[in-house]
């Protein structure tokens, strides 16, 4: 088995703040990430597809396919953005990275026949870097 | 079971392109890296094995033996070459991260078994922002 994987990088705002709870309490689970005025990170982001590369060009994706495919599902939607504001998937939901991660790869799935139609997609994993001391990844192989 | 591994480093040039194909067509499939002359990386190479800790010395192995093997199995054959022209299967296979993690593990294996090691992955950096990991299912 063959995995490979590229990294990426993405610039956003966010504020963690729930609407179920009060301002005490938003504080209190959130700490300064509650700030209504909300912040910003340098997201890293890896972003794995699995399977046997091809027999005629040694790879399992082309390069700037790979690329195309995270930047148009991916990196065009949250790169400079707000979460909070800009993004309809975070309306209602926190954008913890936890959350972020789930929506990526959803993203992932969505865009992926829209530049390899007819062909399974590959993706098997999704790990971001809020910062370089938290990441977040999805457990187990999804196929 | 715990895995133990060690780090080693090689530079290389190498040109991804097909002989069948056009200078037009590779460089569609394989971008900048198709240019016929060839371009370099620093590789780095992540070689993990999997044992169990012998309970005198409190070690899988004595990683000096691993390196030794990394060393002379692939470091010496790799840095410093141009892959397609110096390093079989290279003259025939295109030297992808792919395909590279695919010979790292084909020339590590066997000396591995041999010493009575086991090989559970390999991971091979082309670039910070690339990398490959490869690993073979247990042969009987």
């Amino acid at each position: 088995m063959t995995d490979l994987t590229r990294r990426f990088a993405f610039s956003a705002a966010h504020r963690l703040r729930s609407e179920a709870l009060s301002e005490e309490e938003n504080v209190r689970v959130f700490g300064k990430c509650a700030n209504p005025f909300g912040h910003g990170h340098d997201y890293c982001m890896e972003v794995t597809v699995s399977g046997n590369p091809d027999a005629h060009s040694g790879m399992l994706l082309p390069r700037d396919a790979f690329d195309d495919w995270v930047r148009e599902s991916v990196i065009e939607r949250i790169d400079h953005r707000h979460l909070n504001d800009d993004v309809r998937e975070f309306a209602k939901l926190v954008p913890t990275t936890e959350n972020l991660t789930l929506v990526v790869e959803k993203w992932l799935r969505e865009g992926w026949p829209r530049r390899f139609p007819g062909r399974e997609c590959p993706l098997s994993g999704v790990r971001i870097e809020e910062t370089p001391r938290n990441s977040f990844r999805l457990a187990g192989r999804r196929r | 079971m715990v895995l133990i591994t060690r780090k080693a480093e090689f530079s290389a040039s190498h040109v991804c392109a097909l002989p069948n194909l056009s200078d037009e067509e590779n460089e569609r499939l394989y971008g900048k890296a198709a240019r016929p002359s060839g371009h370099g990386h620093n590789y780095v190479l992540e070689v993990t094995l999997a044992g169990e800790i012998d309970p005198v010395n409190g070690m899988i192995l004595d990683l000096k033996e691993l390196k030794q093997i990394i060393e002379r199995e692939v470091i010496a054959v790799y840095d410093h070459r141009f892959l397609n022209r110096e390093v079989p299967p290279f003259d025939r296979v295109v030297p992808t991260a792919e395909n590279i993690a695919k010979d790292v593990w084909r020339r590590l294996a066997a000396p591995l078994r041999a010493n009575g090691r086991k090989l559970h992955s390999i991971r091979l950096y082309e670039s910070a922002d690339l990398f490959v990991d490869y690993a073979e299912p247990e042969s009987p």
